[in-house]
This record gives C-alpha cells, structure tokens and sequence, in this order.
C-alpha cells in the first residue's frame, strides 16, 4: 500500500500556481496585493525552502497550500499525498490543556495502528521523560520537537513547515534542523519549508525558492548544491550560502 | 448542547496532596478563630443592646435552629428552597450558554441581540419577580423561572467572552490534522470554554442563591426557606430569620467546597 502510493507520488510533483491573493481592504488600510503569478512544481521527497523577508506573503502562500485559505485565485494540485498532508507551524499550536503524548496521540484517528509508534518517536525527539507533562510546562524548544513528532506520527507525503525554529537559541535551532534531517532521511517526504533564515535555508533545503518584498513573486529558483556531510559543516554551508544569495 | 467540564482518560495530577495539606490545616484554623472571634463579638454587641427578641444572642439562634432541625421544619423547607435552586441553576447555565455561545459565534447575531442583553441585565429582580409571578402565577414554574431568568444574561455573557476568544490558531490546526466536528469540540473547544462555563457557575451560584429566597418570600406557596424568612419578618422572629440564613450560609458553603472549588480546579489544571 505504501509503496503503491509513494509509487504514484514518484510520478507525480505537487504543482503550485497561485494567480492572484489579494487582502482585502480593511479600515484604515487598502486592499494589499500578496501574491502575483506564484507557480512551481515541487517533486516528490524534495525539500523545498521558500524564503524572504518577513511580510513577503511566504505564510500566505503556506496557508493557500495547506488548504486553510481558499480565497485566492488559481490552482494547487498536491496529487495522491493531500491526504496525508501535515503542518509545523511556527507557534508550536499544541492543545495546553492536553499532554505532550495525548497532542501527538490527537494527530491520529482512534485505534490508528500508527499510535503503536508514539513511544518510539517520543524517544527519537527526547520528550520521554515529558510525555505525561502539559506543553505550557515544558521549555519552548520541547514544544517545538512535540510539535515535530506530531507532523511525523502521522507518515506525511507532504510536509508543510513555517517558521518552525524561529525564536529558538542557536544551539536548540542546531539541535532540531539536525533532527529534522535525520526524521527527513528515515522518512523521505515532499517538505516545504518556510523560513526568513539564510543559513538555515541553505543547511536544510535541497531547493531554494526566493519570494521579494513588493513583488509578490517568485525572483530566484535555484537547487541547493551540498551533500549531506557539507550539510553539517558551517563552513560550506556559508559558502553555499554566499554562491545563492550573491545575486541578491 | 452543555458545556461541561473536559472529560480525560488523564488521572495524573499536578500537586502533591501531602504537600497540600499542611497548608490546607493552616487555612482551616485560620477560619475556625476568625469564625469563633465573629461570634464572639456577637455575643458581646447582642448583650450590650439587651433585646434578645430584636437582637438574639447566638445561644438563641442556635437553639432555634436546633429547634427547627428536630421537628424536621429545616430540613423540608431547606429541601424545597435546594430543588428551586437546582432547577433555576440548570436552566440559567444551560440557556445562558446556548446564548452566549451563540452570540459569540455570530458576530451578526451578537450585533443585533446585544442591546436586548444589556436591557435584560440591568432589569432590576424585583421587577423580573413580580412579572414572572404576576403573569405565571405562585407556582413552581413561576418561581424557578423567575429565580434563572435573573442569571440567564450573565451566563450568556460570559459565555460569549469565551467564544470570541476561541483560538482561530487551534482551530487550523485540528483542520489540518483532520480532526473532524467531535473531536473538535471535545479536545479544542470546549476546553476552552470551560473556565468560563466554571467562573459563570460559580458567580452563578452565589446570585441565585440569594434571588431564590427573595422570590420564595413573594410567591413561596408557603414552602421553602424564603417564605419562612418572610414569615418570620411578620412575626418580628429575628431568631428564626437567623436560623434559616445560617443553615442555608452551611448548605451553600458546601457545595461551593466540595463542588464549584474542585470543578474550577479541575479545569484549571494544565495553566503553569
């Protein structure tokens, strides 16, 4: 079964084309232009970082995708995955009053026999000990690898992530890109990836997406040329980094 | 539909009770002296006026209570006057929530609905009283719906507060995680509003409380606490007026304790 339907995600890329998003006017303010001509494919098991500056519509285009938004003009196609579509949002958005297992427990339907794996996942993000402890309780980078386990419980095809290590120290932002790659390798699925981070954009992304303030576009497409090794080092990941981002 | 307090398969919880209860044995002190202290001075100011008839020393009130409880007078009336509260509460807390919630959910709705809120919150009670028992006349219905119409408004602003407040961020999420209406509404939302269905009960609890026995005195059939104060206002029985009012303080007392306090606690439980 599973391999029937990554057998038809391989032959089929996400296609994205938003033709027009428009914020409508509201007092004091008028109608905003947030998107304009927005399309690209994005194949199977890649991961795709859309990145700009804050305010450039990158969540927008994130929440037109995930299907949370519909008022826009244009198509999104996720193919055979947009039924197992999960989102990390930036803020970790887990339930306080429920505890860190039972918020990754919610993700799955009741007697789902991927709630066998809670324990295991629990493990591989180190929240074991804070299983049974509500998330207000727990520091902002455990909410955020609750948030994580969360999304990969449910095996997505398609992975959608905003922001997600945003306000984080350096060392926990580190700790959970480099568990992001290890939960990515054991379990290959189409990511896209916000984020208003360079470095991150490149340490994590295997293609670059770059939106610009004002123009609601697309300005830069370009693949992210690291191995896994380089990935690790912050040396070629800066040096990436510059070789994308010159152009800028 | 009832908003009621979460339902979990969770029994941990969060403090320790022997730590608790040192603590809790502090407090009871501290209210047993103040209590003793409150009646001393009772004592003292009831003897200085010497008019055991208009001002009884508690001695007096005691015995009467004591005297009520044994022919058995306490307890029927107190039985009545609980029932009337029981039923007065329900329907406040059930209709002021289906209310709210509404309200809250339909900004349009709320729009339209919020001046007759305002006009019914500052209908005095005493004029919701008597209509009620003009219109219904002195019968239980009349009683209890005169007794719930007085917190129906409250609930139901309460209860708005809370569902416009309802996390739009929570939501995408359960929709995003495919969630579906029941789980939504067990894990999401109403866990949200239940500190406001628990903060409109406990408010709810210490009006109605007070409005039942004004009602009971206008229309009370010639049953329940209410009418027997009412009663006793007639005879200038100061001592039984005392005896009931302190008999019910207990009665309400111990539901706030065992009941309200552990609800409020309950939903509470998660905050840090």
């Amino acid at each position: 079964m599973a391999a029937l339907v990554n057998g038809a995600l391989a032959a089929q890329p996400i296609r994205i084309d938003v033709k027009r998003k428009i914020f409508p006017a509201v007092s004091g303010r008028d109608a905003q232009l947030v998107l304009r001509d927005v399309a690209f494919e994005v194949e199977p098991r890649s991961f795709l970082v859309i990145t700009g500056p804050s305010g450039c519509g990158k969540s927008t285009l994130l929440n037109i995708i995930a299907g949370l938004d519909t008022d826009y003009e244009g198509t999104i196609d996720l193919g055979p995955g947009k039924d197992r579509l999960t989102y990390v949002f930036q803020t970790p958005r887990l339930l306080p009053w429920r505890t860190i297992e039972e918020n990754i427990a919610l993700a799955l339907p009741d007697g789902d026999p991927r709630r066998a794996n809670i324990p295991g996942m629990l493990a591989r993000v180190g929240l074991t000990d804070a299983a049974s402890a509500y998330p207000e309780r727990v520091s902002l980078g455990m909410q955020r690898r609750a948030g994580l386990a969360r999304g990969f419980i449910l095996e997505p095809d398609i992975l959608l992530m905003d922001e997600p290590f945003v306000s984080l120290d350096d060392p926990t932002a580190q700790s959970l890109r480099q568990l992001l790659m290890d939960l990515w390798h054991s379990h290959p699925t189409t990511v896209i990836f916000i984020t208003h981070d360079r470095a991150e954009a490149v340490q994590l992304g295997t293609r670059i997406l770059r939106l610009a303030p004002g123009q609601a576009s697309v300005v830069q497409d370009v693949r992210v040329a690291l191995t896994d090794g380089e990935r690790r080092d912050r040396a070629s990941v800066a040096a990436e980094q510059n070789r994308i981002f010159a152009t800028a | 539909m009832v908003p009621v307090s979460t339902p979990t398969s969770s029994t941990r919880r969060p403090a320790s009770t022997a730590l608790a209860f040192g603590p809790a044995l502090g407090r009871l002190g501290w209210v047993i002296a103040s209590l003793a202290t409150f009646v001393a001075l009772w004592q003292v100011v009831a003897m200085i006026a010497g008019d055991p008839r208009r001002f009884p020393t508690p001695a007096i009130v005691f015995g009467v209570m004591s005297q009520l409880a044994s022919t058995g007078a306490l307890w029927s009336n107190i039985a009545v006057t609980l029932e009337r509260l029981v039923y007065a509460f329900t329907a406040a807390m059930v209709i002021g929530s289906i209310i709210g919630i509404l309200l809250g959910m339909y900004p349009k709705a709320d729009q339209f609905f919020d001046p007759w809120l305002i006009l019914f919150l500052n209908l005095p009670a005493i004029v919701t009283i008597t209509l009620c028992l003009i219109w219904g006349g002195m019968n239980q219905t009349a009683i209890v719906t005169a007794v719930a119409l007085n917190k129906i408004p409250n609930t139901a602003v309460t209860m708005r507060e809370g569902t416009r407040g309802l996390s739009r961020d929570l939501n995408e999420m359960a929709s995003v995680y495919n969630f579906g209406w029941w789980k939504t509404l067990r894990h999401v939302t109403l866990p949200q509003l239940a500190p406001f269905f628990a903060a409109a009960a406990r408010a709810g609890l210490a009006l109605i409380w007070k409005i039942v026995l004004v009602v009971e005195a206008f229309g009370g059939n010639g049953r329940g606490v209410g009418y027997q104060i009412f009663i006793a206002f007639q005879e200038f029985d100061v001592a039984t007026i005392l005896a009931y009012a302190l008999a019910f303080i207990i009665i309400v007392q111990i539901i706030e304790f065992t009941v309200m306090q552990p609800l409020i606690a309950r939903v509470n439980r998660w905050r840090r």
